[in-house]
This record gives structure tokens, sequence and C-alpha cells, in this order.
């Protein structure tokens, strides 16, 4: 019985992670008496649970997640929104607050037509069925201005920072509104154009740096000179 | 672009008393692992074609029909006769076959019976040249198949084989100006091995010869192995989203090599 | 059919002057294309290949989903200019079969049950090809999938063995696949122990069977070694960048 990886190791799928009497944790798989990792991530060993974090991978909903996501269909039952994941949401005609309406297309269009953003709530999920979002709640609804771009889904977190240092710095530095979606949809809104263009640039970098150290600092000092400070131009 | 196949579901207590049935080493028709389907097989059906066979293996239904013309050799081989094998899942067959050009199962059947008869040289091709580097003849093998009731590899294979050891060689004269004349007789297709495929399915840990149609459903994976009359390995064809395991395959080829054995001596010997 | 020409000199080395069981030169990489989910790249011998592969998503049309696990959709295809002489950009049928036992040779590893009703696609490009195509491309193939994120039991290793003047030789290139006596492209999913693609055409005793079943491995155990480093290579920074941010939280 022995841990064959470190912790926070880098690991493939199919890198043996534990032998003998171990828990195969998230994105692990148990065969043979033996732990294997299903991704490509980094190790975690908690007591007897054997689990692997993602360094890659599709945004899959979970229920409390707060989803952007654009409208792609309308149905009798209400809305098709995309939120970047393998199943497209549904956001059911009662989860649209004080619009009591007969279920007819028209009047669905009207409310939210196709290429609506909307700011979700994912309410109901098992894969079996496609995910409900609901748009009821401080902060969800409708956007009427302001700009998505996309991050890769597991580098949300980076965006997010250590208890949300990197996400408040920015929001603070350019004084944009900012909803970062879980499933790699950021939604940036501001007066300001200029400061909406740098905050879109910051995720950007977050998205082509991740691999790199000191981002929260470089992504500051960016926004603090409006234009990307190369690391190595800093001053001595 | 190949598209994960769908199986017909069996339905739950079927595939139960299937696999019951197969932890004592029995199967859902009542044979034994290792034992294949009666097999009939009947040669020269189709008088137009040069050659022709029938095959059934249990309630699969094989015909093939060789068909041989001059033509043109491929640039690679100027001086050797053409052989293409092309298969046909024929609507009346099955209810799932649809009518259409031919899709990746008949291709990848059609291939796999090539590969064990040109693999093996069944076919002296080298005797199929009339004008070296200009004309040759070209030998069509199609198979047709009439009723299918699972393992359509081994079964084409057989119709295949046996279509061309009866096929007739038109004689022709070439004239002066490449002109092709038949001069209505006729010489033995010079076959000279009899290549035998033999497939194997496995199911929870065991292998399965010759699988029917549910068993084919129930099997994640399934290999054909074809051999020569010298017993020489000339062609395997893994198949099925599942796998093999090292030790199964080593197995698979002592079990395709006793059951080819049989059937060359019982039908392709003369 | 066969030529004058020899495939192992006096010295038991072969046209391109490795040894029997030796493997070529290879270089794999990942996460090279923007817009796909996962990417990979291979060269190997001659061989170059790019695959990308786009999913977990929804299935289009609807009616193709399978309510128990993702459907995966694979085209293995050639480019025009990757053969000597030019290739028909229309699928020809050696390409219709290779894509179907690819996607065979893969679906195994796949944890496929975690996304029902959706779909995966993996298109595999060769740009320039040589002996091996089929297994360079599968390799890459995995490679693309685990670059995706998407839950594998393991990658998929895979090479060619064949028989080369009676000898039992390791990854065959252009010339030993057509002018040998056997070819038998052999992938396996390492942490099953399990082989997943197989297809053999020439001729084999049993001994050489076996022989050749048994370096098949060899080859793929260090071809194994070599995917798992392209994927780490790639994400080694990231994992180090996100230490370093972590740390200096504290």
């Amino acid at each position: 019985m022995a841990v064959l990886v470190e912790k926070r190791q880098l690991v493939t799928p199919g890198e043996p992670l534990a032998e003998g009497d171990f828990i195969a944790g998230e994105n692990s798989y148990q065969s043979e008496g033996k732990i294997y990792s299903q991704k490509l991530g980094l190790a975690e060993i908690d007591g007897k649970k054997i689990s692997v974090v993602p360094l890659k991978g599709p945004y899959m909903p979970a229920v409390g997640d707060l989803v952007v996501g654009q409208v792609v269909d309308v149905s009798m039952g209400g809305w098709h929104v995309d939120i970047n994941a393998p199943y497209t949401a549904i956001l059911p005609i009662s989860e649209v607050k004080g619009k009591p309406f007969g279920p007819r297309l028209e009047a669905l269009t009207r409310i939210f037509g196709i290429g609506e953003i909307l700011v979700s709530k994912v309410i109901a999920f098992d894969r079996t069925r496609d995910p409900v979002i609901t748009i009821q709640g401080p902060g969800l609804g409708k956007v009427r201005d302001g700009v998505v771009v996309g991050l890769t889904p597991t580098k949300v977190p980076r965006l997010i920072g250590r208890k949300g240092s990197m996400i408040s710095m920015i929001k603070r530095e350019s004084g944009c509104e900012i909803v970062v979606g879980q499933n790699g949809r950021i939604y940036i809104s501001g007066r300001n154009p200029e400061k909406v263009e740098l905050v879109i640039r910051a995720v950007r970098m977050v998205e082509e740096q991740a691999h790199t150290t000191g981002l929260t600092d470089r992504i500051k000092a960016f926004l603090e000179a409006g234009k990307e400070v190369k690391t190595d131009e800093k001053q001595p | 672009m190949s598209i994960t196949s769908q199986a017909e579901p069996l339905a739950k207590i079927r595939s139960k008393q299937m696999m019951e049935l197969l932890a004592s080493g029995k199967r859902i028709d009542g044979r034994d692992l290792l034992a294949q389907r009666e097999i009939t097989l009947e040669r020269g059906i189709i008088e137009k074609a040069e050659g022709s066979a029938s095959v059934t293996l249990g309630n699969t239904r094989v015909l093939v029909g060789v068909k041989i013309e001059a033509g043109e050799p491929y640039p690679d081989t100027p001086n050797q006769g053409v052989l293409t094998v092309n298969a046909e899942f024929v609507p009346l067959a099955h209810e799932f076959f649809e009518p259409g050009p031919p899709n990746e199962n008949s291709i990848e059947l059609a291939r796999i019976v090539d590969r064990g008869i040109r693999e093996s040289k069944a076919v002296d091709l080298e005797k199929l040249v009339l004008t070296p580097g200009r004309l040759v003849y070209v030998v069509f093998v199609d198979i047709y198949i009439l009723n299918h009731d699972g393992n359509l590899v081994d079964a084409s294979e057989y119709a295949a084989l046996a279509a061309l050891q009866q096929a007739k060689l038109p004689k022709v004269e070439v004239g002066e100006d490449g002109e092709v004349k038949r001069t209505g007789e006729f010489e033995k297709l010079p076959v000279v091995d009899t290549p035998i495929s033999v497939t194997v399915a496995e199911i929870d840990g065991k292998l399965l010869v010759d699988p029917n149609l549910e068993e084919e459903n129930m099997a994640q994976a399934k290999v054909t192995m074809t051999l020569t009359k010298d017993n020489k390995l000339c062609a395997v064809q893994k198949s099925g989203a599942g796998t093999f395991a090292f030790n199964q395959i080593l197995e698979c080829f002592k079990i395709a090599r006793e059951k080819s054995s049989e059937i060359r001596r019982k039908f392709f010997e003369e | 059919m066969k030529s004058s020409r020899k495939l192992i000199d006096e010295n038991g080395l072969r046209v391109d002057g490795r040894r029997w069981d030796e493997l070529r030169p290879v270089k794999m990489e990942v996460g090279l294309l923007a817009n796909a989910n996962g990417s990979s790249y291979i060269q190997q011998g001659k061989n170059k290949i790019m695959v990308a592969v786009y999913g977990p998503k929804e299935a289009h049309p609807k009616h193709l989903g399978n309510p128990d696990r993702a459907i995966i959709r694979c085209r293995f295809h050639m480019a025009p200019f990757s053969t000597e002489e030019r290739k028909s950009p229309a699928p020809s049928r050696r390409e219709v079969e290779l894509s179907k036992i690819i996607r065979e040779a893969l679906e195994p590893a796949v944890f496929s049950e975690y996304y029902p009703r959706s779909m995966i696609d993996v298109f595999i490009e060769v740009l320039e090809s040589d002996g091996g195509s089929r297994c360079a491309g599968t390799m890459a193939a995995s490679l693309a999938l685990a670059d995706a994120g998407i839950p594998l039991r393991d990658l998929v290793a895979a090479c060619a063995v064949g028989k080369v003047e009676g000898q039992i030789v390791l990854d065959l290139n252009d010339v030993e696949d057509k002018e040998g006596e056997a070819d038998m492209p052999v992938a396996v999913i390492p942490a099953l122990g399990r082989i997943s693609l197989l297809q053999m055409d020439g001729q084999f005793t049993e001994e050489e069977f076996a022989e050749a079943l048994e370096l098949a491995q060899k080859g793929c155990r260090s071809l194994y070694e070599i995917q798992k480093q392209a994927l780490k290579q790639r994400y080694l920074p990231e994992k180090e960048a996100l230490e370093a941010e972590e740390k200096g939280g504290k």
C-alpha cells in the first residue's frame, strides 16, 4: 500500500497515483487495486482519497454556479442558453420573475430574443437532463451593454485569484463591473471604453500567461500603467 | 467520418441469460464457446458470373459473384492482374441496412476479405497478364450480404474463396488495335492458396468463435485472423470499440489455426 | 512487387540506419491550435500529423446522441500533398477504414459515460505521410484528447512491427512497409495492459507473430513515455506558476 505520487505532482491520464486501500476522488479511477489519474492535472492527496485537479477540461455545470450565457433558441417551455458546456441550458418561463404569460413563442422572444446575454445561476443538473438555470436573484438577469470574453474554464480560478485577490484588484483598478462566469465566460461593462479594453486585455493575459509566475503583479502594473509592462522592462 | 456505432440494445434479461450461460461455458444458441455454426457452401449459382458461391453460416447468408474482365494494371504493379473486392450490405439482408453508397462497415468487411486473399497470394496475379504493362485480367469479387445474423466476415471470406476457386478465366485475343475479344474458351483461374478466416469475439473475458448477431451486439470487440494453407497468419483485424489482452490474442491465433484447418479440409481441398 | 534493394545490410542495419528494435526519432507536442479544445502534433520519420479535438459538445443532429455516453466521431484524413502522388481529397476506402479502427482504438480509453448525449470530434490530418501513419495518428489523437481535458483511462500508445528479409523489426518506415514481408500495427492502453488496435498483413508464422507482438509491446512502452513527456513539458510551467502564485499569497 503506497501513494505513488507527491502532492501537487503533475500527472497525466493513466498515471498510477496510489496502490492499495485508497479511494478514487475527482478525476481519478480505480482498477485492480490501483488508483489512476483520468486527466492531465495536479495530484491531490487527502487521507485515503486521491484526486486530480485538472489543468484543462470542459466546463461541467454544477448547481450554484454563476454562468454567463447566450440565448440560442426559444421553445414553448422557455429559452435555450449556450453556457459553454457540453449541454445547452434551459431557462424555464417559471424562472423569469414577474412575467405571467401564456407560452407563446412570440411573447417569449419579446422578453429575451436570440443572442441575448444572460447572467444566471445553475439550479439543477444531473447529466441525464440539460442544466436548468435561473435569473432570479441579485445580480442576475439580462445585460444591456458591455462585452463578454472567453477564458479556458480551468483558468477561471486563476482570474479570481487567491480569495478573490486578482479579480478584486482588477475591479478596483479599472472601475469596471465584471462578472466571472464559472463557465469561462466573463462579462465586462464600464463607462470608460478604454478601461473596458484594459480589462479585456487583462483577461487575455490570464489566458496566455497562466503558466507564468507573478501574474497578479504584472496585471496590476499593466492596469496602472494603462499598458502592458513586460517583465524585463521592470525598473531595477 | 467514423461515428460510435450504436448496437441494437438487447433485452436486459437476454443479456443476463447470455452472461449466465457464458459463465458455464455455453452460448445462447446452445453452442460451445469454440463451436462454429453449421456451414453450407454451394458453388456456381450465377451462370453469368465467371465464378460464384453462396455460403450460409447459421442464419447468415452471403452470395459472392466473381466477374473477370480485361483492363489496365495498376501503375505500381504493371506485371500483375488486378483483384478488387467490394461488399454490398443489401437492404434485404437486415432491416437496419439502408440503400446507399458503401459505409464504413461494408468497406471494412471488403478490405478484410481482400487482405486475406491478397496477402496469402491465393490468386496468382502474375499469371493474369495479357500485355505486360498494358492489359491484364481484372478480377472483381463482389460480396452480397443476403441475410445478416453476425460474422459476415467469415461467411464472405469462405464464399469469396469458393467463388474464386470455381471461377473460369475467359480466354481472349488481343487484336492489333488493342481490341479485346473473347474466344469463347475458358481455363481455370489460378487459385494457389486457401486462406481461411476465423473470427473470435470477446465477451466478459471469454472467447467465442463465430459470434452470431446477438453476440456481436454484446461483444465489445472481435478479431479476425486469416491463415494460409501453411498455417501462416496473413491478415488480422481487430474490430469494435473494445480491447483484447495480449494472451487472448495469442490464444485467438491457436483457435484460428485449428478452426481454419478444419474448414479448409472440409470445404476447400480438392 | 519486391525490389532488389536490400532492406537490411550486412551489419544488420536497416535502410535508415536503425537496428531491428529501434524506433524512428519522434517528436510530439500538444496544445498548438487555438480554436480546438485539445490539439497535438506528431512527427515520426517523415510523418507529420496534426490532430484537433472538439467537444464534448451537444450531439448534432440531436438524434445521434446516446443516452448513456458520449459518441466519438473520428476522421483520419490525408492531405492531397501528403503523398508521393497527389491524393484526391475525397476520403479513400483506406481512410474510411482507418477512421473506424482508430476510433475503435481510442474509444476504450475514453470515459465516454461521463458525457451522455454529447459528442467528441477527433480530426486527424496527415500533412505528410510515412510508414506507420495510423499508429502515429492514434497516439497523437490520444494526446489531443488529454489536452482537451477529456477523462481517459490512459493515453493510447501505438507502433507497427513487421518482417523485413525474414527479420522481425520495429516501427516500419515507408519502404519497409511497402517492400517488407509483413506489417502489423498495434495500439495498447498501458494502464489496462490491453490491445485496442490490431491489424496485420503479410505473412507470419506462429513464432514470428508472438515475437512481433512482444516487440510491439516494447515499442509502445517507449513511445508511451514520450507521450507523457509531451504533456508534461507543455503543462509543467502552468503548474509551477500556480504554485508560485499560491506561495506568494501566503
